[in-house]
């Protein structure tokens, strides 16, 4: 697929299938392109060159049944200032044909905590609480195909679990997920694949725990009884201090020649901490961002 | 089912639930120029034998203030959509370019009627008027709603940002709804501004309109109802065109 906005290139020759079932993970750096993927999705962009489906549904040729398929929760704070939180879900049915939705619409703010808050104007609700409407809003017509556009940004840890939680519950009772996020933490806890974009171009495309391995390694701290390193570690040192040594090793098997190594010099190890590889790492290496700078631009 | 009731239920709300200000407040600007006119011109300007001026002034008043809220309704609600966002909420729906055009039109035509009756209601204590042909008033008042409600679709769908949208209201729709003859026969006007009167095509809305009433107008009322009937064909084709192809709506 093919999006230019003017001159930019937002999405530059994208290609990827979702599997029904799974919860994937869409992440990149800012203008890496997630949204126009999700916009074209959306059937809120169109795109220049490619096609995409939804459940077998064309978004340009049979855009009607694919956004019956698909609940989007956009990434801007977006509401109605005219209508409470129950207006504001039952117009939402209404638009997707569906009339006397109240058993479901209910079911929905209760999970999402919003019952309290049901008969408020959008107005008068939290930067929270209005980000759960628009999950709420994205699920009124029951989409077998969820697109969750950084649904966590500016929201409270609280919430955050709960929305998980419901999420997880979603994509168990067979609804497919597709998230966007700059959490990788939470990428790597819920997604079982993940597609890494940069510049408009898929630069990784595989399950989580197949990117985790193949891209990153597992980081070694070590306290010594001394202030320095046997010759012939099989690993790199990633920084020291005193006797304070933090290693990467390519995995865990080089964890036990390491040790050999250190007990073959009469080297003692007085503590010693294993960190398993994470996405940020991975991150990292595909797109050379920092997603620490990233995390503090948003 | 279609979506498009809710859509149209949406667009009467978002009015009528800050109606002081979309109902309230035009009837009331209406009947101070009645007033204002009345009090100054009566007995001293009449435009046809046996009208009185406050009499004549009334039809094109209700007129005016219909066209002029038809168009505030559709345009305002889609440009501030547009703005705010929200617009996604409708976009992500599977509604189809048509039932998109039906509501937003209809809540403009509804806006534009509730008015307009209001303006004839706010006057009919101190103005008699006479009723002479409804259903060509009728006709006027449904087909200038329904041309104003897709301009204001138009205008919203091409405006990017709220004063684009004023602009075209403040300087197209006021001066032609204003210089449509609502306060004179276009008869009293010398040669040439007849003439550019006959290329305002508001003109032909409320002369037809007030056929409706008196039974006089400077202009056949079936040929006035030609020529709105074809500028509404024109401008929703037009609009149609353009929520289909995703003009300025999706990227």
């Amino acid at each position: 697929m093919v999006k230019r906005y003017g001159g930019l290139r937002a999405l530059d020759g994208v290609s990827l299938d979702v599997a029904q079932g799974e919860f994937f993970g869409l992440l990149g750096p800012n203008g890496a392109g997630k949204t126009s993927l999700i916009n074209v999705l959306a059937g809120l962009a169109r795109p220049q060159a490619g096609a995409a489906r939804v459940m077998g549904a064309d978004v340009v040729a049979d855009a009607r049944r694919a956004r019956r398929m698909l609940g989007v929760v956009p990434q801007e704070l977006v509401f109605d200032p005219f209508f409470t939180v129950r207006e504001t879900l039952r117009l939402q049915s209404g638009y997707y044909g569906i009339r006397r939705n109240d058993a479901w619409i209910d079911e929905i703010i209760a999970h999402l905590d919003l019952a309290s808050k049901a008969d408020e104007n959008m107005r008068a609700l939290s930067g929270g609480m209005k980000r759960r409407v628009l999950v709420a809003q994205a699920l009124v017509h029951k989409p077998p195909v969820i697109i969750l556009d950084e649904p966590t940004a500016g929201v409270d840890v609280e919430l955050r679990q709960g929305l998980w939680q419901f999420v997880r519950r979603l994509n168990r009772d067979g609804h497919t997920i597709v998230l966007t996020t700059h959490y990788l933490e939470e990428a790597e806890l819920h997604c079982n694949r993940i597609a890494m974009l940069k510049a408009g171009r898929i630069v990784a495309l595989d399950s989580t725990r197949n990117l985790l391995e193949t891209f990153s390694g597992v980081t070694l701290r070590m306290r010594l009884d001394r202030a320095e390193l046997p010759g012939g570690l099989p690993a790199r040192i990633l920084s020291r201090e005193g006797p304070l040594f933090v290693l990467k090793l390519e995995d865990y098997r080089q964890l036990e020649a390491a040790l050999a190594r250190l007990r073959e010099a009469g080297v003692q190890v007085i503590e010693m901490e294993l960190q398993p590889p994470d996405l940020e790492e991975v991150f990292l290496r595909l797109t050379g961002e920092d997603p620490g700078a990233l995390e503090a631009t948003r | 089912m279609s979506g498009f009731p809710t859509l149209l239920a949406k667009e009467l709300l978002r009015f009528w639930k800050v109606s002081v200000q979309t109902v309230a407040a035009p009837v009331l600007t209406a009947a101070l120029f009645l007033v204002v006119f009345a009090s100054a011109f009566e007995g001293r300007v009449r435009v046809h034998q046996d009208i009185p001026y406050t009499a004549f002034l009334v039809p094109g008043l209700a007129m005016m203030s219909l066209l002029q809220n038809a168009f505030a309704n559709s345009s305002s609600s889609l440009v501030q959509s547009k703005m705010t966002g929200n617009i996604v909420f409708m976009l992500l729906a599977p509604l189809s370019a048509l039932e998109i055009f039906g509501a937003y039109v209809l809540a403009a035509m509804v806006r534009g009627l509730v008015v307009g009756v209001g303006v004839l209601a706010a006057t009919a204590w101190f103005v008699e008027l006479r009723l002479e042909a409804p259903p060509w008033a009728l006709a006027f008042a449904l087909l200038g709603g329904a041309l104003l409600g897709a301009l204001g679709l138009l205008a919203g769908i091409v405006s990017d940002k709220i004063d684009q949208m004023a602009a075209f209201q403040n300087f197209v729709i006021m001066p032609l709804t204003f210089l449509s003859g609502v306060f004179y026969s276009i008869a009293a006007l010398p040669p040439f501004w007849q003439a550019v009167s006959h290329a305002n095509p508001f003109f032909y809305l409320v002369d037809g309109f007030r056929y409706g009433f008196f039974g006089l107008s400077d202009f056949p009322p079936a040929a006035s109802l030609a020529v709105v009937a074809a500028s509404l064909a024109a401008v929703s084709w037009i609009t149609l065109a353009l929520l289909h192809s995703g003009y300025k709506l999706r990227h």
